[in-house]
């Protein structure tokens, strides 16, 4: 029977599980809203390491032996694993995860990274080609900073729109063991461009294609924003949960109810000064594995559509003029009694 | 060919439009405040100088050795802040009035300095320590040329 649906979906048929779940982030997260959820904070950004590049690979390696370890398995059980961060060639990931020893697929998808990686972990386990699998994504605020922007002692001023990249990485074991979460079906985005150009106000470089994905999942599921107990995109902040929100109500979906952003949730604005909110691969992936999964798992949330957001550019890209677009990608995920 | 222009153009013209409305909705800083903080910033960092360079003319020292004085204990305290973390703060609380005297341009040496030195003292420092105040250098040195030569055929027509 086919599990294709719609133009961009798939409604899994055998649902595939998640096993378990690890987070772990850095100090300034830790103090956030959220910092009592996450499994592991630490108070060292440099993780013990030399580099910030290093430190991001250690997030990744903690975040995997975590998530394994609450799901009772060990490294030869894990029969792929599919990973990214936001680091030029993904280094995070190579150097991260390099001595687990589990077959690896490595994936890139800006901030909707995370999205792309349970997407395709979930149709690897739905299709029958592995019973368990992983996938894990990370950010660092620092390593980000230095690719992206400017040197982190770089004394400067930050717009009002930007975002903050979360220090932090979650790690995700999916298979087809029965447990409270399912993931029953994924929407994959199509890259959106509305010509933004400003790389400090990704918010509103990423809302279009959020917009259009939920729009589309709506359509290819035959569904309604009340059919979902929680829509959580990745890293819109403030600024781009504003236009999305906008953005469908002219398309004519109203989910003003139960939308909410991983970047809004993870830091306290206010005080922790983080303008716009959280952003990067780790912020949708920590807040999934710290906050709305055990929601899900205990039945408070029945059906959430969780929808990290990417933007999709280099500082060369940036630099040669080129616009922002924008990808997001949503994954279903439904409790089971 | 002329319907794919249209095409473009439309597109072109939804970008805009999309461009507007965020433009419209995306919160800013407020310019007078900003302004104000970045008076009171840039300010005390020239009061200090002008404190250091009182300092060295009461010492006897010529006019232009004072100004050398100052200017390297300036860039000295703001290499020295910025090895701390401090000048960040500063920065981050006085925009431009931080950014613009002499120690900002310290801090923007400094800075990639320290970020890129686990990349090596050639490929990491060496190549990447003018990254932010590469362009003022050059641009820099280069207008000065420019002035330069304009000054001197001046010079040669007797205008100046």
């Amino acid at each position: 029977m086919s599990q294709m649906i719609g133009k961009q979906s798939i409604s899994f048929t055998e649902p595939p599980y998640i096993l378990a779940s690890g987070s772990v982030v850095g100090k300034k997260e830790g103090e956030g809203p959220l910092g009592k959820c996450f499994d592991m904070v630490c108070d060292d950004d440099k993780f013990g390491s030399e580099s910030w590049e290093d430190a991001e690979s250690t997030l990744q390696k903690e975040a995997v032996a975590l998530a394994m370890g609450k799901a009772g398995l060990k490294q030869e059980e894990i029969r792929y694993i599919f990973a990214g961060d936001l680091l030029g060639q993904t280094i995070a990931t190579s150097f991260g995860i390099m001595n687990y020893k589990i077959p690896l697929f490595g994936v890139y998808g800006a901030c909707s990274t995370a999205g792309e990686s349970i997407s395709l972990a979930a149709m690897s386990v739905a299709g029958g080609f592995a019973d368990t699998v992983m996938a894990v994504t990370s950010s660092h605020f620092a390593s980000a900073e230095k690719q992206f922007r400017f040197p982190l002692e770089y004394g400067n001023q930050r717009p009002a729109s930007a975002t903050w990249t979360v220090t932090g990485s979650g790690a995700f074991v999916i298979g087809t063991k029965k447990t409270h979460t399912k993931i029953t079906g994924i929407t994959t985005g199509k890259i959106v461009d509305y010509g933004i150009r400003d790389s400090m106000n990704m918010g509103a470089a990423m809302a279009p294609a959020a917009c259009d994905l939920i729009a589309a999942h709506f359509e290819d599921f035959q569904t309604k924003p009340k059919d979902y107990d929680k829509i959580v995109t990745g890293d819109l902040g403030y600024v781009g949960k504003k236009i999305l929100l906008d953005l469908l109500k002219e398309k004519g979906f109203d989910i003003s109810e139960m939308h909410t952003d991983c970047g809004i949730e993870i830091f306290d604005k206010d005080s922790q000064g983080t303008d716009s909110g959280g952003s990067g691969c780790g912020c949708s992936a920590v807040t999934l594995s710290a906050h709305f999964l055990p929601h899900i798992e205990k039945g408070v949330l029945k059906r959430v559509l969780f929808v990290p957001t990417g933007a999709l550019l280099s500082t060369v890209s940036f630099n040669e003029g080129q616009n922002v677009p924008g990808i997001a990608h949503g994954v279903v995920i439904e409790y089971e009694e | 060919m002329a319907k794919k222009e249209q095409v473009s153009e439309e597109k072109q013209a939804k970008q805009q439009q999309y461009n507007e409305y965020v433009k419209q909705i995306t919160p800013t800083r407020s310019l007078p405040l900003q302004m104000l903080k970045a008076f009171i910033t840039g300010g005390l960092i020239c009061t200090l100088g002008q404190f250091i360079l009182n300092i060295c003319e009461g010492n006897g020292l010529d006019k232009d050795t004072s100004g050398g004085w100052c200017s390297m204990i300036l860039i000295l305290l703001s290499i020295v802040l910025t090895g701390l973390n401090i000048y960040p703060s500063i920065a981050k609380w006085g925009g431009a009035g931080a950014l613009v005297p002499i120690t900002g341009f310290a801090n923007s040496v400094a800075a990639p300095a320290i970020e890129f030195q686990k990349e090596g003292q050639v490929f990491g420092i060496g190549c990447k320590i003018f990254t932010i105040a590469g362009p003022v250098i050059l641009y820099g040195i280069f207008t000065s040329w420019a002035l330069g030569v304009i000054y001197w055929i001046g010079k040669m027509i007797g205008f100046f």
